[in-house]
């Protein structure tokens, strides 16, 4: 069993908790065992974008810095990754080392950590840098790779239609993306190696309204409807995701979306880890379809399917 | 400094190079909620007109998926300009959205992503 540090992000411990209970289960059947990060904070959700803004960048760098401090304590050896399930952490995390390539921001963001140790939150030391940010889909893709994937299936998903989906994050901007932004395929090949058939969804790559789900529900509420319908027509049963924030928006907002669309039908989504965990034959306890966090239940369908 | 040279000092990108090849209008999956297209708002920074830009909702309704950038035959990052846009708007005047008009039913449900990276687009 491999250790690695993992951190976990505030929506995979409420809303998305389906993703992690499901996800932490599967990589410890593939021999990965993901220790949380201790004292990790908030990621900073989406980086800030302005050059001069160097203060938004501070929550990714303290996370990175806990990693650096695992080691020291002897937690893990020798090991300078970071696997998350968000793909919104994985952005921000995975940026912020982009952010700091230009030295004189790295030494800026130093000097403040010095100046903050004292205080509560402060970290003893500055980041380094080099603390590798990986989604959870491009290790099941790099370190396991879709052979393991395959052996350890027990009931393979025979016959069931599911479609992928990857929202923006995962995928772009192309420097930090985990797959190519215009044709990814890495959900499509773990779904293969699942047994499942992947239903081409055209919208695949396409932003799920994000943030606006706050404030602008109208739009989210069309965008739902576009990026699920052509799936939909073309037979998918089941939308597979990997961000907490497109899912959220794909499955509860399908409620305002039907009210200006009456043609899309109530279909489930659900994490690609929870499809794993199905598919490995896990305790349905790690599948998180019984926590009440869907909009759509998947369990009819699972049911249906003959794999409840 | 004027308000052109400030879109490029927070963005971090020239826009000269944009010959207005419409691609990022066509990818932006948002576009119809927009007052102005981004590629014409790309167009008045280049004619540095920014008030003009102040005038339409454009920069509040992109929704930072990067989509643009992915496609930019010249490679500029449509989304920083959007971004420098919103910011020189909350630096100077008010939050976008009031944190207290979000209906109680909706908290309850809203993942805390949602509502974290809405606040840090949208409040000062």
């Amino acid at each position: 069993m491999v250790k690695i540090p993992y951190y976990p992000g505030c929506a995979v411990q409420t809303t998305a908790r389906n993703y992690s209970i499901s996800g932490i289960a599967v990589a410890k059947k593939l021999g990965i065992e993901l220790v949380e990060l201790p004292k990790w904070n908030c990621c900073g959700v989406f980086p800030s974008l302005a050059t001069d803004d160097l203060m938004r960048h501070l929550a990714p760098i303290r996370n990175l810095i806990h990693v650096q401090e695992m080691n020291e304590n002897g937690i893990v050896q020798n090991e300078n990754r970071i696997i998350t399930f968000c793909s919104m952490c994985y952005h921000t995390l995975k940026e912020v080392n982009l952010f700091l390539k230009d030295a004189e921001k790295m030494e800026k963001i130093n000097a403040f950590l010095e100046r903050e140790k004292e205080f509560v939150g402060g970290v003893k030391e500055g980041y380094r840098g080099g603390v590798e940010a990986l989604d959870f889909l491009e290790v099941l893709r790099d370190m396991v790779g879709y052979d393991r994937i395959a052996k350890e299936v027990k009931k393979p998903l025979k016959g069931l239609k599911v479609t992928p989906y990857y929202g923006c994050l995962v995928l772009r901007p192309r420097e930090i993306g985990i797959d190519d932004p215009e044709n990814p395929t890495v959900l499509e090949d773990i779904l293969e190696a699942l047994g499942a058939e992947a239903i081409d969804n055209p919208n695949r790559t396409q932003c799920c309204g994000s943030y606006h789900t706050v404030d602008r529900k109208d739009i989210v509420a069309k965008l739902t409807y576009d990026n699920l319908i052509y799936p939909i027509r073309n037979g998918a049963e089941v939308i597979v995701t990997c961000c907490p924030l497109c899912t959220f928006n794909l499955d509860h907002r399908q409620k305002e979306a039907i009210k200006l669309h009456r043609d899309l039908k109530e279909t489930p989504v659900m994490y690609y880890t929870q499809l794993m965990a199905v598919a490995f034959g896990l305790d349905k306890q790690f599948w998180g379809v019984d926590l009440g966090l869907h909009y759509v239940d998947p369990k009819p369908l699972l049911e249906a399917k003959n794999l409840y | 400094m004027d308000l052109a040279e400030k879109v490029k000092s927070i963005s971090g990108e020239d826009v000269l190079s944009c010959y207005q090849c419409g691609l990022c209008s066509g990818s932006c999956p948002v576009r119809f909620a927009m007052d102005l297209s981004p590629t014409q708002v790309i167009r008045l920074v280049q004619i540095r007109n920014i008030e003009k830009i102040f005038e339409a909702n454009t920069f509040w309704i992109c929704s930072t998926c990067f989509a643009c950038y992915a496609r930019c035959p010249r490679e500029i990052n449509i989304t920083k300009i959007m971004e420098a846009l919103r910011q020189i708007r909350l630096r100077r005047d008010q939050d976008k959205i009031s944190v207290n008009e979000i209906p109680k039913e909706e908290l309850k449900i809203l993942p805390p992503i949602a509502l974290v990276s809405n606040f840090r687009k949208t409040t000062a």
